[in-house]
């Protein structure tokens, strides 16, 4: 799976889109591809504070929620009015009209801990890479086909 | 002439209306004469309302069709096989039915002078004894309307038993392994949940507990067998651990069917437990309930047990509506009385001898599906299962079938599916609860689908991810019911507009 | 009587599949210490026709609505069941089949589900019911709860009128000693049986987080929901209306057109026999704006893959298999069966006989009420407007209800237990079952 350039990515898989002190935050599409169909956003309200490594919101598929982690600190100033009647965004388009919240940074220092393009990558490879390790264990195994009646 | 179009050779009409929709203006079933002089005139206008806008009105037979072709419509153990793992679907005797239909049981009001409903009070007497019995512990209360509400019942006798010796603490230990409704009740009591992890044998281990055991854990919830059909070998073990930091020991019933005759929990070191009435028991589903959750504890715990509580005087049952440091009413009169009484009667039925039975053969037929099933499937721990067990869906998974494919096509065999996605520390669990009262024919015949299926996941996987092709209605739309949920029929509303 | 089929020789074919020589072995990893006490002191098992004669000596023991004269409500409630409602739910389609989680084979419980959900929104004039809850105590339990997870941090007083059942106020109170920002208040009632409008609006203020009327109250008691739905909109105080008799329902206004935010209550009364009092089903309906956080089961519409219409549980994120410790409840296993009893109920009365049975309680309570004023000497209580259930009071009741019950009339249900200040006082429920010669007998038997 290839990520887009100029983003900043977190290991929750949030992606980040900085510009100047704001930044947009949305969720990547190994995320969303993990979630399935999602059929409910939760977000914050414009105005509310989020704190870098806490939740600030959460996506619902129809069998599991997902909590969604704050990857900088700051204040929220915007939210995308267009997930509430049409969740499937996310699916559809992570990165661009799927994007979740709009922030203004209280510290930039932040944006250092997160990955870019190619270590997000990586780091994605290796987490497909320990759900095939189960399945490999698995290879290993008798697999008689006779059944004993 | 060539062979007629699939439309064509079937015109029945198959998709039920709802009632809304089958209404016509004036049809009514019930007549009920007129008082005389005008009742409405005795409420102020105020509080009086117009007709009931959208209410059905239909004929009786009307109503019965309509009724009975949803029934068609349902799977039902009566109808065939229902391996759900820990939901126990064993057979529902009839003479239970027979007997809660009797009119001193069905027809007795809860608020009558109790000198008037001894019958039922010795009823439920006698049931408190009898599982007091069967769990091995002391005292008995009837009172919780289902498992999850023993649950809470039961937590709410711990908080308040810590909170009479100065602190209720604030953490309860639940493994990875619990069913939903125990960290749900944790928190529904005020409590902090820590999960612990089962090891590679898919138990708990003592020092895994004791890791995180100290003076604000208020108790450790276990299932014993758990979740995965495992007996928790080291109960004895982590209930010393807890004991040891003033903590107390949670019992989660629901897969008592396994230990009849095997096993205690009152012998476990557990300190309150609850039964699933509705499982062990025979009592009947019903499509989601009603069922019943009483819960049993040992002589400590007794002060705390809800209200009312039953007490014996002599040869009268009288109710004690009043006791200090009891955690209050958990709910209205006295309980899901007719489903006490179903239990009763099935207690009564089986005896203690039958009981054992029931969990012997529980395990043979459990142990005999894990033998027959286990080199088409992965099991997903290699340890001696008791009266379930649980596959993943590894091996088929190679030709991209999942467990929720398994099971739709296991629909159209005929079978209800066994319960799946559970215990989430299993990937793609499949859960297998046979129960004792189903032939061994039955389980070769289940076995037999779940073989071919096995070969077709890997010879023709489409047709098992495209599963189920033969029920009256094939795969759900779930993401759209939850986009947007529409809850009720309203006028003007059909299924061409959604 | 077993229900176990195995004979020895199935026994024998099955261990040797296994590998085990005896089922002994079966559960040999399981602790000698436990295995040698685990035995199950009960007698042995009864052939169906012992089992049958032993549970009838039992019913023998109890009096029965048929048997005596129960002027009894308070909640529960004796009510003409029509035959047909029995007949549906004993199809074993509907007792036996579990929860729907796989809707594909359960459309009939699911889509009856969906038909209940619409009938209870269409009698309570609500937007959004869930599938059933255990009773109307947890029921009221749970609104409060809801009304907790929808409140902000700083509302967290609740208000419940005195005049709600007592049962329903324990189990209120037990539900809530475990969650320590929550505060009970209790609001008192007044001469006409209802809640003191005049002391609720002095204790609403902006921590009022809900309050809780019965509509009608467990005196029978109609009450005007409007001043007291103003009263908690201007504080910001949620609203929950608790009925434990919904056949009031087919004449009287609905929560819903008072705005009420949550409506919940017990449903014994469509079509569930009396059972000792469960089992029975708890309602809950409210408005849509909160659908995402009520309790208990939900059933949608939806569409299949070849377009046709079905229904399935929706919503399920809410609840303690996907949410655990995070959920809006820890409902699993509810009341299923009884809710499709109220929807065959309700689908045989209809329109019509819902108004009709409603009347017929009316006049009959409220004739009753007037000649045991006149003729048997009682004292009126409250001056409220009544469904089918009344407060009197009278001199002595010790030795009427002694009297009564030599002629197999219980009048109704004293009051002291509950409320110390109602001496002498007694609830009666007056329904579509009392005949009127039975009401002739009961002022007869009263005035002495």
């Amino acid at each position: 799976m290839e990520f887009p350039q100029g983003l900043k990515y977190s290991k929750e898989h949030e992606w980040v889109l900085v510009d100047g002190n704001t930044a947009t935050i949305g969720i990547t599409e190994y995320a969303q591809e993990e979630l399935g169909d999602i059929v409910y956003v939760e977000l914050p309200d414009v105005g509310e504070k989020i704190v870098k490594d806490d939740p600030f919101g959460a996506v619902e598929s129809v069998k599991a929620v997902s909590d969604v982690y704050a990857p900088v600190s700051g204040t929220v100033l915007e939210i995308n009015d267009v997930l509430p009647d049409n969740p499937e965004t996310i699916n559809d388009d992570p990165y661009g009209d799927g994007w979740m919240i709009r922030v203004e940074l209280s510290d930039k220092d932040d944006l250092k801990d997160l990955m870019d393009e190619e270590e997000y990558a990586e780091y994605v490879a290796q987490q497909k890479e320990e759900d095939d390790d189960e399945e490999d264990e698995s290879d290993d195994e008798d697999e008689e086909e006779d059944e004993d009646k | 002439m060539s062979e007629p179009s699939q439309d064509r050779k079937s015109r029945r009409v198959t998709e039920p209306n709802l009632l809304f929709e089958s209404s016509s203006p004036g049809r009514n079933s019930i007549v009920w004469p007129a008082e005389a002089g005008d009742a409405a005139a005795l409420i102020p206008p105020a509080l009086l309302r117009d007709d009931i806008a959208g209410f059905p009105e239909l004929g009786e037979l009307e109503v019965l069709r309509h009724f009975t072709r949803l029934s068609q419509r349902n799977f039902a153990i009566e109808s065939q096989f229902y391996p759900l793992g820990s939901c126990t679907m064993k057979y529902n005797p009839k003479i239970n039915e027979v007997v809660a239909r009797f009119p001193g049981f069905a027809e007795i009001h809860p608020l009558a002078p109790p000198g008037m409903l001894q019958g039922a009070l010795a009823l439920l007497h006698g049931l408190e004894i009898m599982l007091a019995e069967i769990s091995g512990m002391e005292y008995v209360s009837l009172q919780p309307s289902a498992g999850a509400q023993g649950e809470l019942t039961g937590l709410m006798l711990i908080r308040a038993y810590l909170a009479d010796r100065g602190n209720p603490r604030r953490k309860i230990i639940v493994p990875d392994t619990a069913h939903g409704t125990n960290p749900a009740s944790s928190t529904l009591c005020g409590y902090e949940v820590i999960q612990i992890s089962s090891n590679d044998h898919g138990v708990i281990d003592a020092t895994a507990v004791a890791r995180v055991t100290d003076e604000e854990v208020a108790a450790i919830m276990i299932t014993n067998p758990n979740t995965l059909g495992l007996f928790e070998s080291n109960i004895e073990a982590i209930a010393e651990v807890v004991h040891g930091k003033g903590g107390l020991v949670y019992l989660d019933g629901a897969n008592l069917n396994a230990l009849m005759g095997i096993a205690k929990p009152g012998h476990m070191g557990v300190d309150v437990l609850h039964m699933n009435l509705h499982k062990t028991f025979s009592t009947p589903h019903g499509g989601g309930g009603p069922g019943a959750g009483p819960v049993a504890v040992n002589g400590q715990l007794r002060d705390y047990l809800p209200v009312p509580r039953l007490v014996k005087q002599g040869d009268r049952f009288e109710l004690l509506e009043d006791a200090p440091k009891s955690v209050g009413r958990v709910r209205s009169y006295f309980g899901n009385f007719g489903v006490l009484v179903r239990a009763y009667t099935y207690i009564l039925s089986l005896g203690g001898d039958g009981l054992e039975q029931a969990s012997r053969m529980a395990l043979l037929n459990a142990n005999y599906i894990r033998r027959r099933l286990e080199k088409s499937y992965q099991i997903a721990f290699d340890e001696p299962c008791m009266h379930e067990c649980i596959f993943t869906d590894r091996i088929q998974h190679k030709n991209g079938v999942s467990t929720l494919d398994i099971a739709k096509r296991l629909l159209d065999y005929g079978y209800h599916p066994p319960t799946i996605y559970f215990p989430l520390v299993v990937s793609g669990a499949l859960m297998i609860e046979p129960t004792e009262t189903e032939t061994p024919e039955t389980l070769d015949g289940f076995v037999d689908a779940m073989l071919a299926i096995a070969r077709e996941a890997k010879e023709e996987p489409e047709l098992v991810q495209q599963a189920p092709h033969s029920t009256p209605v094939r795969r759900l739309d779930e993401a759209r019911a939850a986009r947007k949920p529409v809850l009720r029929w309203e006028r003007g509303s059909s299924a061409a507009d959604s | 009587m077993r229900y176990t089929p195995h004979t020895p020789a199935d026994q024998e074919r099955m261990l040797k599949t296994i590998g085990v020589a005896s089922i002994d072995g079966l559960f040999e990893h399981v602790p000698k210490s436990l295995r040698e006490r685990a035995k199950i002191n009960l007698p042995d098992g009864l052939t169906e026709l012992a089992v049958r004669q032993q549970l009838a000596a039992l019913a023998s023991q109890n009096a029965t609505a048929g048997d005596w004269s129960l002027f009894l409500g308070g909640g529960v409630y004796r009510h003409f069941i029509p035959s047909a409602v029995d007949a549906m739910i004993s199809r074993s389609e509907f007792s036996t089949s579990y929860t729907p989680y796989q809707p594909e084979v359960s459309q009939g419980t699911l889509q009856a589900l969906f038909e209940y959900q619409t009938l209870i929104c269409q009698l309570t004039g609500m937007e959004v019911s869930n599938a059933a809850v255990y009773d109307g105590a947890s029921a009221a339990a749970e609104a409060v709860l809801m009304a907790r997870r929808i409140q902000p941090t700083g509302r967290r007083r609740v208000l419940v009128s005195r005049a709600l059942h007592p049962h329903y106020r324990a189990v209120i109170a037990t539900y809530v000693k475990n969650l320590i920002d929550v505060r009970l208040e209790e609001i008192p009632f007044d001469g006409t049986g209802g809640t003191d409008i005049a002391a609720l609006t002095e204790r609403l203020d902006d921590q009022s987080m809900c309050v809780l009327v019965g509509y009608p109250n467990f005196f029978g008691i109609v009450e005007d929901l409007a001043p007291i739905k103003s009263a908690c909109a201007r504080a910001g105080a949620q609203l929950i209306a608790v009925t434990s008799e919904p056949l009031a329902f087919g004449l009287l206004k609905p929560p819903g057109e008072f705005a009420v935010d949550i409506a919940v209550g017990e449903g014994q009364s469509l079509g569930v026999p009396m059972n000792l009092g469960g089992p029975a089903f708890g309602f809950f309906a409210c408005q849509k704006k909160f659908v995402r956080n009520i309790p208990g089961r939900l059933v949608g519409e939806t569409v299949d893959s070849d377009g046709r219409r079905g229904f399935v549980l929706t919503l399920a994120t809410r609840e303690q298999h996907i949410r655990r410790e995070k959920a809006t409840s820890n409902i699993c296993t509810s009341q299923t069966l009884c809710a499709l009893a109220a929807t065959v109920y309700l689908s045989l009365m209809g329109k019509s006989g819902m108004r009709r049975v409603a009347e017929v309680n009316v006049a009959r309570a409220h004739e009753a009420k007037a000649r045991l004023i006149e003729q048997a000497k009682l004292e009126p209580v409250f001056s409220g407007p009544f469904f089918n259930e009344f407060v009197l009071r009278g001199n002595d009741l010790n030795q009427v209800f002694t009297r009564s019950a030599k002629s197999k009339i219980v009048p109704g249900i004293r009051l002291e237990q509950w409320y110390p200040e109602l001496t002498d006082c007694f609830l009666s429920c007056v329904t579509e079952m009392n005949e009127r010669q039975e009401i002739d007998r009961l002022v007869r038997t009263i005035a002495g």
